[in-house]
């Protein structure tokens, strides 16, 4: 034990090759995903442990409310449902318009997507990065790449789908980017996550681009990933610098990044230009 | 491995486990840089008191695992342990002669040096940095190493793991 001198400076070395290699390996593809499927099986018991005082703080919430709180929330619940029923039905009636016109010009038709709903775990992550745990895996449908939305925007993507559980990366995460559309201009750009909570930057905007403040900022669905057409946030603030080649421009995310129990996953679908396929006129689930 | 499979061996596996249930419990976002490197603690101790038991494997093993709990490039924390492990074995008896505050010093440097790691490694890869944090994660993890060490030399003399 005291004279394991040499030995001990090897298996060093063998274990911080092994290290470079793994990262290597990890960071160029799809490698290792089989180690990384493993341990997170090894690891969900604790992911669940962490998560469980959250999921019984909800359940007890969920439980100990009074007979009239939860008549009262039932009743707005019920006026909120009337409202969106009606709204849908004149949604029905113009989606229906837009594939006939789409068809007419012999346009592609965008098919409804269907969703996966998935809670969100209570377990922190790398403090230096923006990523979330779903408690649903490859088994429940989930595959990397997948959208992930709340009821008010794109929060994000799956970066990688486990057999049980899978992990996403927010749209505020310093490493993600996406393709977007300013809906009032119509001006395409890409909006990058800043780090920061509760902010993404509009990237290589030129200072005379037709942005103001308070404008919506959609998904473009170019780059295939996100579909075209929901909301990723607005614009928050704008900083012409006739020094300097872009405007910056900060966007506030209207998804509830991190405030959410459960999020959807669009299941993506085909998107090919359909020119002669009937209108599909399923509807989403 | 067969050397970490000896009588004792779940309360080292527990101590483990505890470390990486404190590793993913939630904070809020202004305490996160403050959240002390609960795994290298653990890996330390066992290290120091434990040498001929505790090795540079497990330490990688361990270390993987704490990159796919925190979503991490594989290889990322487990190089930086192994490299806390190597050098605790190294010093190990000439630092467990040492008094508790003068060993929260060592601690101090070797956490120091675990998150420069992975931040360069951070950084290598185009994530912005907090360099902050790794000042405030060892400077935590240094206080902590007082009542780390005592709870865990306690727990390891009551269920007698040698």
């Amino acid at each position: 034990m005291f004279n394991e001198g040499r030995g001990a400076g090897l298996r060093l070395l063998a274990f911080v090759l092994l290290s470079l290699f793994f990262m290597f390996a990890d960071h160029r593809g799809q490698y290792l995903r089989g180690v990384r499927d493993t341990l997170s099986i090894v690891i969900y018991p604790l992911q669940y442990a962490v998560n469980l005082p959250t999921r019984v703080g909800h359940w007890v919430s969920d439980n100990l409310q009074s007979r009239v709180e939860l008549s009262a929330r039932l009743e707005a619940a019920r006026q909120r449902q009337l409202l969106v029923e009606a709204r849908l039905e004149k949604f029905e009636q113009l989606k229906a318009e837009n594939e006939r016109l789409r068809a007419l010009l012999h346009s592609s038709i965008k098919v409804a997507e269907r969703v996966l709903v998935a809670e969100l775990m209570a377990v922190d992550m790398d403090p230096y990065s923006r990523r979330i745990v779903l408690n649903k895996g490859r088994q429940h449908g989930v595959v990397s790449g997948q959208s992930l939305i709340d009821a008010r925007g794109v929060m994000g993507q799956v970066i990688h789908a486990g057999p049980i559980s899978s992990t996403a990366l927010l749209v505020t995460d310093p490493n993600h980017a996406m393709p977007v559309q300013i809906n009032r201009s119509g001006y395409r750009t890409v909006a990058v996550g800043s780090g920061v909570a509760n902010q993404l930057t509009l990237s290589h905007v030129p200072n005379n681009a037709d942005i103001q403040v308070g404008d919506l900022v959609t998904t473009s669905g170019l780059g295939r990933r996100f579909p075209a057409g929901y909301p990723v946030g607005r614009v928050r603030g704008i900083e012409r610098d006739s020094s300097r080649p872009f405007a910056r421009i900060v966007v506030t995310p209207s998804a509830r990044l991190g405030r959410n129990r459960e999020v959807l996953l669009l299941i993506p679908v085909e998107s090919e230009p359909a020119l002669k396929t009937p209108p599909v006129l399923e509807s989403a689930s | 491995m067969t050397r970490f499979v000896r009588p004792g061996w779940w309360v080292i596996a527990l101590s483990f486990a505890i470390a990486f249930f404190l590793t993913a419990l939630p904070l809020p976002d202004w305490a996160q840089g403050w959240r002390p490197a609960w795994v290298g603690l653990v890996l330390v101790y066992w290290c120091m008191a434990l040498p001929e038991r505790i090795g540079l494997g497990l330490a990688w093993g361990v270390g993987l695992l704490l990159d796919v709990l925190g979503g991490t490039l594989l290889g990322q924390h487990a190089l930086g342990l192994v490299l806390v492990a190597y050098i605790t074995r190294k010093l190990h008896l000439r630092i467990r002669v040492l008094p508790l505050w003068q060993q929260a010093g060592g601690i101090f440097a070797l956490v120091v040096g675990y998150q420069l790691l992975v931040l360069w490694i951070n950084g290598a890869l185009g994530t912005p940095v907090n360099a902050w944090a790794c000042w405030s994660v060892a400077l935590v993890s240094m206080l902590l190493w007082p009542w780390t060490f005592v709870v865990l030399r306690d727990v390891r003399r009551r269920y007698g793991v040698c």
